[in-house]
């Protein structure tokens, strides 16, 4: 049991490395009130709610966090964030944990969120400027294909609309864009 | 005649084309200039944001120096671009090791940002600047009897927005300065399931159903939003939440910029109202 203690005790670096990213840095002040939790709008959905998500960085148990679906809910409407007595910043957390959890292999395939951001990622490196529809298309292609038929009504919908155009945007830019992302990569990340 | 650079990003152009059509004639009247910031790219956003920061903060960036150059304050009239943009300022500010970082991706794209730049929302402009008495002066055509319910979203007011987090009032002004009935609703600034409605739509369309059985429930006849996200998921997706949830809703969701237009008098071609899927036609015609 001591023997446990200690151990926990001593597993800092995982906190650490959700202090290094920003937004992640008071996560320290947390005084476990809930608010947060009281506050999410979808926190019934995650395996562990807002609340038990930064008492589990704080004990070190990294693996059961970035592999849980908890984090993946989180829809950045920050009501967590503006009513934190502490000031931690709840949502940056969050957006911190899905970090960690994508650059260390962990994201869970049962959320498809990691999935779409990934999506999301590449249709804005690819040409400057998000391509809905393709990335829209991607996202199915790489879940669930019988998904897109549910959601054609919505699609079809906004294309009659002209509100989806078969054609991206792409910036003139592209090459100094380019240079600028792959200089931050280089950089590795925001730690 | 004010001046502000402006920064439609990427869903104006596409998904909330409503939006971006509706802002140039709207502007116009109100002796706005809005320079769109040349060759632009993506803000960044929330998804990646979530992925990589530094890449993320290093796309923002770009964006906020290219208006560095011409020195106006930057306005975007998407919420999640708002709060992605405010916040990159933010943290170039707060964090010199981050700085350096971003300052350093920036060099390689032979780009130089020196924080010199505001970023607002254009529904914080709106109010601020123009004010809803000077929305009111260009009224041409009050929207008297119409029952209006302003939904703020999230990312306006929140983390660190110019209104109430939790009650906020400015969009409501503005309804007034209309002529219109300002609805008063508990869900106003309520979360709509944002982009999750793409990977988990039944938890996303959840929320929107609480949301549009708050509005109705208070006489609503129709809405306005700043948020193309919010927009879609309330007018696109809406169709789907009466599937799913046995409901009948018919309520038209119109961006802040579309319903000023009517009242202004500016045809319903220019504010793209034949864009919104539940169509606002009906409401609108005594009007129009």
């Amino acid at each position: 049991m001591a023997e446990t203690m200690v151990k926990d005790l001593a597993d800092v670096s995982f906190i650490n490395e959700v202090c290094a990213i920003p937004g992640g840095e008071a996560i320290r002040s947390c005084i476990q009130c809930g608010v947060c939790t009281g506050s999410c709008p979808t926190a019934n959905q995650w395996d562990y709610p807002p609340r038990r998500v930064i008492a589990m960085v704080r004990a070190g148990l990294r693996d059961e966090l970035l592999s849980s679906n908890s984090m993946w809910f989180c829809v950045s409407c920050y009501s967590c964030t503006v009513r934190c007595p502490r000031d931690i910043k709840p949502a940056d957390i969050m957006h911190a944990l899905e970090i960690i959890a994508i650059r260390s292999g962990k994201s869970t395939k049962r959320s498809k969120t990691p999935t779409m951001y990934r999506c999301f990622v590449d249709s804005a490196r690819g040409n400057g400027r998000v391509y809905e529809l393709g990335m829209m298309i991607k996202l199915f292609l790489k879940t669930n294909p019988f998904a897109a038929l549910k959601l054609a009504p919505v699609g079809l919908g906004l294309f009659f609309h002209k509100r989806l155009p078969l054609k991206p945007s792409r910036i003139k830019g592209m090459g100094e864009l380019k240079a600028i992302l792959n200089k931050a990569r280089e950089l590795g990340g925001a730690k | 005649m004010k001046y502000y650079s402006y920064y439609p990003g990427c869903s104006a152009e596409a998904t909330a084309s409503p939006l971006g059509v509706s802002v140039a004639p709207v502007a116009k009247k109100l002796d706005m200039e809005l320079a769109e910031l040349e060759d632009w790219n993506c803000c960044g956003s929330t998804p990646y944001w979530s992925v990589d920061k530094l890449e993320a903060a290093a796309m923002a960036t770009r964006n906020l120096a290219l208006a560095e150059k011409r020195g106006f304050d930057l306005v975007t009239p998407c919420s999640n671009c708002f709060v992605i943009l405010h916040e990159t300022n933010n943290y170039l500010k707060k964090l010199p090791y981050f700085k350096e970082k971003v300052d350093k991706a920036l060099a390689a794209g032979k780009m130089k940002y020196n924080g010199g730049v505001r970023v607002r929302h254009l529904a914080e402009v709106l109010y601020t600047d123009i004010t809803p008495d000077g929305i009111s002066a260009k009224v041409t055509k009050p929207l008297k009897g119409l029952k209006v319910g302003a939904y703020y979203g999230c990312q306006l007011v929140r983390p660190d927005g110019f209104d109430d987090p939790e009650s906020p009032h400015s969009l409501d002004e503005i309804i007034t300065s209309l002529g219109a009935d300002a609805v008063n609703w508990e869900m106003k600034a309520r979360c709509c399931g944002s982009s999750l409605v793409m990977p988990e739509q039944e938890v996303a369309l959840g929320l929107v159903n609480k949301l549009l059985k708050n509005a109705t429930e208070h006489g609503a006849e129709c809405l306005i939003t700043p948020c193309p996200l919010c927009q879609i998921n309330l007018d696109a997706y809406q169709s789907v939440v009466n599937s799913q949830f046995k409901t009948h809703y018919n309520i038209p969701v119109l961006f802040v910029t579309q319903l000023i237009g009517v009242a202004m008098g500016i045809p319903a071609n220019e504010l793209a109202l034949s864009g919104n899927i539940v169509s606002p036609m009906r409401v609108l015609a005594p009007y129009l």
